[in-house]
């Protein structure tokens, strides 16, 4: 099978770097370059989907979206993004200020490690262990804190309330998303991104589970939405109610920040659903049809990745802008009294498919 | 007309009686009371909806003209009150029989300075507690001077003042509190999506759950009432596009029949038809944004954008006509400003071929999501007594099950030959509140397909003389807004201008039920039952 | 648009001179065009409408007029994260103080438009005694747009008026806007709010 493997420009690059200099000096040009790249990757990617929503919101609503800016509306996020660079960020009085600046921070670093996580490509990623789908749920939790800490610093009483709100959503929905993963591994019966993703080089899991993955699934990209406080889930910053949530109070870089994450966490949980469902950069594969799989195995790993991972950002888009928003109990009930019991029952399912041997 | 004057001259010996267009009682303070129980709870009169409180001053006395209106029989009556006090005037409050009564004799202290005895409330109302004078009094000083424009942030009390009478008859004044002392008060506005413009709440909730709602309005008094009272009458009319700027038809035309009622003046067949027409198509145009803006407020963005196609839509035909997008300025006293444009009939008619279209579409995209359903059943829930009680009128009052639309009640124009059904629902939420506005889209394009055809030739403004006097007396007339009934009270000493100028705005009242409608609901039903209440602001401030 | 085809060219013109009477510098000067390129591109509005101009500004968004071409439509609704506030409607008495609170409360660099006939004088209500006489007594106005209310069309012209604007400045050093701003700023105090 013909692919091309990044693992083999790194270990190129590696062997290169430490002909010449010492190993701790190799290492730690390596780790810049990776950081720099990654960042680079995630502003630009973070950009790229703000322009994206603009413009399938506008397509929803019949309207053009941006198009004055650069060809297409191209050049409308960096714009916003040098506007953002130079706008004023403003100290507030009466405030935690160490904890009111240390908020945004947390929420970027939060994102921008669940995004480090993600295999790429074949061989591009930048760490592969054997608990990896479990160490991106621990730090993707530690979001909430961010939002919490945001919430509670500015001293307002809607940033509160919009904290408090959100600190209960993450809180109930982590348990479904941490539900249909575990659903998935005990499928898969690995934790690790590269297994999960060799796995299902025949067949994508969500067709190889068939019902039970499905389900888990379903219940995966709705708790994934409500994850990001995307609409219908938008409660911790619904404009109506509470003008902007929890970050009301911040301006400038700042709110850059909390801007910047949540859309890069909307491509993270599109993107672990990919990795969990569709295969991560896995092309698609149908057993027996050798010719077509071939074909398939041209596009490049990244874009089968990036093009699902946005496949199913679509998704979550289209539900924010068509549904109304949620009311903070119906929001509970509908995990604690649905989602949840489904997602044990589906477990259970899940097994007895395994133990009897009934999947693809 | 005439056994209510007997029953009540026989129960109210030191009633008089004013013949006008309607009966008016005057009645001496001491005995107000208890004609005010009478005369809603007496079977026979039944006078359950207080339309308004029109504050006077006619100079040598204060007083209010209460306007009255039954729901068995839709008749009207109104009540004079009068005091001769300046320096301290008093008159009893009558909040326990009418709860509406608490805001109007609130807003009639604010313009007045008359007291109510008994009421619980006689804060300020629109104008701020610093605010020297009562701007609605003949000798009242305008020097910019006395009430310079506010510099700092406004000063804030919690308290409110009452005026209570002791069992021997003294009165005594009370400091009461508006919240309790532990309160969590999150101030929601004046500058916040949810209140559809500057409308202040300051609202105390126990976690979620709301407590109990302040309202602050006045962010937006521009006060209309007395700069009419410096001008002449047909330059009143341009304000009537500036108070509730859906339904500027609308108050345009009761505006003009007031006046019109006073001169005399029969106008043609033809201008009654255009009016009625400009009118049905503005209610359309003002259920679309409805719909578009309460959606938008639960979150669903992408209906505006479908509802304001529709709105655009006749905004052009409105445009081609009136000349304008918004404020038209359209009706005249003696008609219209301008005939018809020639491709009027045209355009109408595609926009009827549209409609049923976009209806469904909007029934389909939200009415029929079980989020939006879960959001909006069983929300807010309105009786009919207390949508009488709170004098909440129009289609919300409507989908209470209160049959109140003026068009059948009280017939004006030409709606008594048309044919189109009331729509009442008995649910009373929120849900109802929002069906009911799509059914009335319905009824609208039905009362539009029977006109289109049939406007008739003729003059579209009548001869007025060229200097409008309005002969000495009182003229009342109400029409249906989009959003409720809308009253026009003139009162005129034969001048060029008016002496008082009432004008009762649908939209005070319902922002006055919010408190009543939210108690121990979510914050988020606030949004949802703000909006579906459909107040505008500058309609309440005037 | 073509440049002539706008109607104040003189005006910007002579910014343009008293900006760059003092020389630009070649790096400073390079960067200030980026900037301003962006500054001038990304102007999110703040959601702020007392009457009838405000509904107005709602078409303006819809999908005839459709702001988001310019990239406008990312309107927000804290103060702090709005580059521009559209004064549309009357402001009176009670709300000016929270009208000089919200311009306050908006981040640097900011923006005013007065939007219509009643908040650059008072308009129709003008004979009131509750009604500001044009929002310039309360905070500095950039672009003034006359209607009642204006149309979208003439919307858009104002906040492109106030793009021009953006883009002949200097955000480093030179004659800045900022200092006017700053002199407006001290002969009107204000109540000092965080």
């Amino acid at each position: 099978m013909y692919e091309i493997t990044f693992s083999t420009i790194t270990t190129w690059v590696d062997a290169f770097l430490n002909q010449y200099m010492p190993s701790w000096l190799a290492t730690t040009i390596e780790c810049l370059v990776i950081g720099v790249g990654l960042l680079v990757v995630y502003a630009l990617l973070a950009l790229f989907y703000i322009y994206f929503e603009r413009k399938v919101c506008a397509a929803f609503q019949c309207r053009l979206g941006p198009n004055r800016v650069g060809p297409m509306g191209l050049l409308q996020s960096f714009a916003d993004m040098f506007k953002m660079l130079i706008k004023e960020i403003i100290t507030l009085k009466h405030i935690d200020r160490f904890l009111f600046a240390l908020a945004p921070y947390l929420v970027i670093t939060a994102s921008m490690l669940t995004f480090a996580c993600l295999p790429w490509g074949n061989g591009l990623q930048i760490i592969d262990f054997n608990i990896g789908i479990f160490f991106l749920i621990a730090v993707s939790s530690i979001g909430v804190l961010g939002i919490l800490l945001a919430g509670w610093s500015s001293n307002n009483k809607f940033t509160l309330i919009g904290a408090l709100r959100s600190g209960a959503q993450m809180v109930s929905y982590e348990l479904s998303i941490g539900l249909s993963v575990l659903t998935m591994v005990a499928f898969a019966g690995t934790m690790s991104f590269t297994e999960l993703v060799a796995k299902q080089e025949d067949l994508w899991f969500i067709f190889q589970g068939h019902i039970p993955a499905l389900i888990a699934f379903l219940i995966y990209i709705v708790a994934g939405t409500a994850e990001t406080n995307r609409g219908p889930f938008d409660l911790p910053e619904a404009e109506s109610e509470l003008t902007a949530g929890y970050h009301t109070e911040y301006s400038g870089l700042h709110f850059g920040f909390f801007y910047l994450a949540e859309y890069l966490n909307l491509f993270v949980v599109s993107g672990v659903a990919t990795l969990l469902f569709f295969g991560g950069w896995m092309p698609l594969h149908i057993p027996g049809w050798e010719a077509f799989n071939d074909v398939m195995n041209y596009i490049p790993s990244f874009v089968w990745f990036i093009g699902k991972a946005i496949a199913i950002s679509f998704i979550i888009i289209w539900f924010k802008w068509t549904f109304p928003r949620l009311r903070i109990d119906q929001l509970l009930k509908l995990e604690w009294k649905y989602l949840l019991p489904i997602n044990l029952v589906n477990l259970v399912l899940m097994v007895l498919i395994i133990v009897f041997n009934l999947h693809f | 007309m005439a056994n209510i004057q007997e029953k009540i001259a026989k129960l109210f010996p030191e009633a008089t009686f004013e013949e006008g267009e309607n009966l008016m009682v005057c009645i001496p303070d001491s005995k107000w009371h208890a004609l005010a129980k009478t005369l809603k709870e007496d079977a026979e009169l039944h006078f359950d909806f207080l339309v308004t409180i029109v504050g006077m001053d006619w100079t040598d006395k204060l007083g209010c003209i209460y306007y009255l209106q039954s729901t068995v029989d839709n008749k009207m009556i109104s009540v004079k009150v009068t005091t001769e006090d300046r320096e301290n005037p008093m008159i009893h409050s009558v909040h326990d029989v009418w709860a509406i009564a608490t805001t109007f004799e609130r807003e009639v202290y604010d313009f007045f300075g008359i007291i109510f005895v008994n009421n619980p409330d006689m804060r300020r109302m629109f104008l701020s507690i610093d605010w020297k004078g009562y701007p609605l009094r003949k000798d009242y000083d305008d020097n910019p001077e006395l009430n310079p424009v506010p510099k700092e942030n406004e000063r804030q009390e919690d308290t409110t003042v009452s005026y209570v009478e002791t069992e021997d008859g003294k009165i005594e004044k009370k400091v009461l509190n508006v919240f309790e002392p532990n309160d969590f008060v999150v101030n929601i506005g004046p500058q916040h999506p949810a209140t559809h413009g500057v409308l202040r709440f300051r609202t105390a909730v126990d976690g979620e759950t709301i407590k109990k709602i302040d309202f602050y309005s006045g962010y937006i008094h521009r006060g209309i009432e007395k700069i009419c009272e410096g001008l002449t009458y047909p330059q009143t009319l341009h304000f009537m596009d500036r108070m509730d700027y859906f339904s500027s038809h609308h108050y345009h035309h009761a505006m003009c029949m007031v006046y019109e009622k006073a001169l005399g003046i029969e106008i043609s067949r033809r201008a009654q038809v255009i009016r009625v027409l400009m009118d049905e198509l503005a209610r359309i145009a003002s259920h679309c944004l409805f719909m578009g803006t309460f959606c938008m407020d639960l979150g669903a963005t992408t209906m505006l954008f479908y509802t304001l196609r529709v709105r655009e839509q006749i905004l052009d035909i409105m445009e081609k006509t009136c000349g304008a997008r918004m404020t038209f300025n359209y009706g005249c006293i003696g008609g219209v400003m301008q005939d018809l444009h020639e491709d009027f009939v045209k355009d109408v008619k595609e926009l009827l071929a549209v409609l049923p279209k976009n209806i469904k579409e909007y029934n389909e995209l939200f009415i029929g999501n079980v989020i939006a359903k879960g959001r909006l059943e069983n929300v807010g829930t309105l009786t009919r007594e207390d949508a009488i009680s709170y004098a909440v009128t129009g289609p919300s009052g409507r989908a209470s099950g209160w049959a109140c639309d003026v068009r059948k009640t009280n017939p004006y124009s030409i709606y008594g030959e048309l044919d189109f059904e009331e729509v009442v629902y008995t649910e009373g939420d929120s849900m109802a509140r929002t069906k009911l506005r799509l059914a009335e889209m319905e009824q609208s394009a039905r009362i539009i397909e029977q006109l289109i055809d049939n406007i008739p030739e003729g003059e579209y403004c009548v001869k007025v003389p060229k200097v409008v006097k309005l002969p000495e007396g009182r003229w009342f007339q109400m029409v249906e807004g989009c959003r409720g009934a809308f009253g026009v009270y003139v009162e005129s000493t034969g001048g060029t201008s008016p002496l008082r100028l009432k004008l009762v705005p649908p939209c005070l009242p319902l922002a006055n039920v919010v408190d009543h409608l939210t108690r121990g609901n979510k914050i988020a039903d606030l949004i949802t039952i703000g909006g579906s209440l459909d107040y505008i602001v500058p309609d309440i401030d005037r | 648009m073509p440049y002539e085809a706008w109607k104040d060219n003189e005006y910007i013109e002579s910014l343009v001179k008293e900006l760059q009477e003092n020389g630009t510098n070649v790096i400073v000067g390079s960067l200030d065009k980026l900037i301003n390129w962006g500054r001038s591109n990304s102007i999110w509005p703040l959601t702020f409408a007392t009457s009838c101009c405000g509904i107005e500004f709602v078409s303006l968004g819809a999908a005839r007029y459709d702001m988001a071409r310019f990239g406008w439509e990312v309107a927000r609704s804290s103060p702090r994260q709005a580059d521009f506030m559209m004064v549309a409607g009357t402001i009176v008495h009670r709300m000016a103080p929270v009208m000089r609170r919200l311009y306050d409360q908006l981040a640097e660099p900011k923006y005013v438009i007065a939007c219509g006939g009643c908040a650059i004088s008072g308009g129709p209500f003008r004979k009131s005694y509750h009604v500001v006489k044009g929002i310039d007594e309360i905070v500095p106005v950039d672009v003034y747009l006359p209607g009642c209310p204006p149309r979208p069309e003439a919307m858009i012209y104002s906040i492109m008026q106030l793009s021009r604007k953006m883009k002949v400045e200097k955000f480093f050093g030179g004659v800045n806007r900022q200092e006017k701003i700053k002199d407006f700023l001290a002969t009107h105090p204000s109540e000092s709010c965080d």
